[in-house]
């Protein structure tokens, strides 16, 4: 059970986020991100013994489950888990575990506003937890455009639905490429491209968070 | 060798491996249907084929066909918001087509939010206004409802310009919430969306309007949807291979023409059926 604390300032204007690793006995991983009062559960099991329906010939099978609050998962819920499938896809070496079966349970704790980004951040220490062969590691940044132009990082709920534009990022660490964009609302390219720079800026202050925390948990044992 | 053999040996060389015989095209900068890398498939567009909805839509990129219905109704409001309309969408795929199809319905259930996020803000806004209207004689609903079917998709964001080609036609409200199917106004669009989709190879190439095939072989895709103003209506890059800021300042360029040619299409066809 390790659990670390961040207190971004200066220019990213991040919410204070914080992390807890190792935290459910039955997943092979699991994380628990909190960014202000949003907060995701991630649980990863894996890489396990496929179906044979779904198991692939040359590169583990994942799946990506993602539990709402409250009710069943919608249509909405559909498309945030192809998302954050692709997205986990393309980083995770599942050529390395060719025949298996990788799960990602998320479960949305509360919602406060940039859950999606919430979701990538637990699912990318998750994997991290459970040990599976990454290329990069990721992270998710939000960005809500107030109707006057400004850009918001990691907004509250309340900024969102007030935003004329909410754009999600997932920025990888290597090169901080983007790895994964989704945008609602509509924006002028200027404006996306200004975003994008933000958001890269802001994935340095979450990736710096990532090591120190796994530097702080294996310094223990 | 004779000609029958070489084309055998081509088709089983695809079965086998199917990247390679992909990338030996890309090499030539070309693709198996022989277009370039930059190239979109032909588009057709039909107007008005289902006479019982207020207005329909028939596109067709390539092989991909999809047909749009819109039909308004009225009905009650959402109790959150009381002084605007609502779309409701669902969408079917046909099944018999394509046995291994069972993907295409996740891809379309996943499609509708991004569906709905773009209409939502492009057409229901104007709507709003023209309810406002008639909320001062009573309370005023009007229902959008929205169906699509996907019959082959290779290309599931298309259908996304198909709901804006119809001008469909509401029935005005008299009274006291009185349906006159006599009297029919058009409905106002305040913008025209177009998506582009792109394919991403081996996170280097960027090919433009993926068939199906293409798709399954890409290591990653990118769909953008711009309006008139040059405005980015929606991105949509779900994972997939790493793209920089530049390459998607290109994907955006590109799309952004592409909107110029899909517009000029669309005044076209709606020109064409203005003096029915």
């Amino acid at each position: 059970m390790m659990e670390t604390v961040a207190e971004p300032g200066g220019q990213c204007r991040l919410r204070p986020f914080s992390c807890e690793q190792g935290l459910l006995s039955r997943p092979d991983g699991s994380a628990a991100f909190l960014q202000g009062d949003t907060s995701v559960l991630a649980g990863l099991y894996g890489p396990a013994e496929a179906k044979l329906s779904k198991e692939l010939p040359d590169r583990a099978a994942l799946e990506v489950l993602l539990r709402p609050k409250v009710g069943l998962p919608g249509v909405l819920e559909r498309s945030r888990e192809q998302q954050l499938r692709q997205t986990c896809e393309a980083v995770v070496l599942g050529v390395l575990h060719p025949r298996t079966a990788i799960t990602l349970v998320l479960q949305v704790l509360s919602d406060a506003g940039s859950l999606l980004s919430c979701c990538l951040n637990a699912a990318c220490m998750g994997l991290l937890d459970a040990g599976l062969p990454l290329s990069s590691l990721f992270c998710g940044v939000t960005c809500a455009l107030s109707p006057d132009g400004t850009i918001a990082l990691d907004p509250t709920a309340r900024q969102e639905q007030e935003a004329r534009a909410v754009l999600t990022f997932a920025i990888d660490s290597r090169e901080r490429k983007v790895l994964m964009a989704t945008t609602k609302g509509s924006c002028s390219v200027e404006e996306m491209q200004q975003c994008l720079v933000t958001a890269q800026r802001a994935a340095d202050t979450i990736f710096q968070f990532y090591r120190d925390s796994l530097r702080r948990r294996y310094s223990k044992s | 060798m004779q000609g029958g053999g070489g084309a055998a040996m081509a088709a089983a060389f695809k079965t086998v491996e199917p990247l390679e015989y992909y990338k030996r095209f890309l090499k030539e900068n070309c693709r198996p249907d022989g277009r370039e890398l930059g190239e979109f498939q032909a588009t057709t567009v039909n107007i008005g084929s289902i006479t019982t909805a207020g207005g329909s839509a028939l596109v067709k990129l390539g092989s991909t066909t999809v047909i749009c219905g819109v039909k308004a109704e009225l009905a009650a409001p959402a109790a959150d918001s009381a002084n605007k309309g609502y779309i409701a969408e669902c969408s079917s795929v046909d099944l018999a087509q394509l046995p291994a199809f069972l993907i295409p319905s996740t891809k379309c259930r996943a499609a509708i939010p991004l569906f709905r996020e773009v209409s939502l803000r492009t057409t229901c806004p104007k709507l709003n206004i023209l309810l406002e209207i008639k909320s001062t004689i009573n309370i005023a609903k009007t229902l959008i409802d929205f169906w699509w079917q996907c019959l082959i998709l290779d290309h599931c964001n298309f259908f996304i310009s198909s709901v804006q080609l119809p001008s469909v036609i509401i029935n005005e409200e008299t009274g006291l919430s009185e349906v006159n199917l006599k009297q029919k106004t058009p409905l106002i669009i305040r913008k025209h969306p177009v998506a582009t989709s792109f394919a991403v190879f081996d996170d280097t190439v960027l090919i433009v309007d993926p068939t199906a095939e293409e798709e399954d072989l890409a290591t990653g895709t990118v769909t953008i949807v711009t309006d008139e103003e040059s405005r980015l209506c929606s991105v949509h890059k779900p994972g997939g291979s790493l793209l920089t800021r530049t390459k998607l300042q290109d994907c955006i360029t590109r799309a952004i023409t592409r909107h110029k040619e899909v517009k000029k299409l669309i005044d076209k066809v709606i020109k064409s059926i203005m003096p029915k």
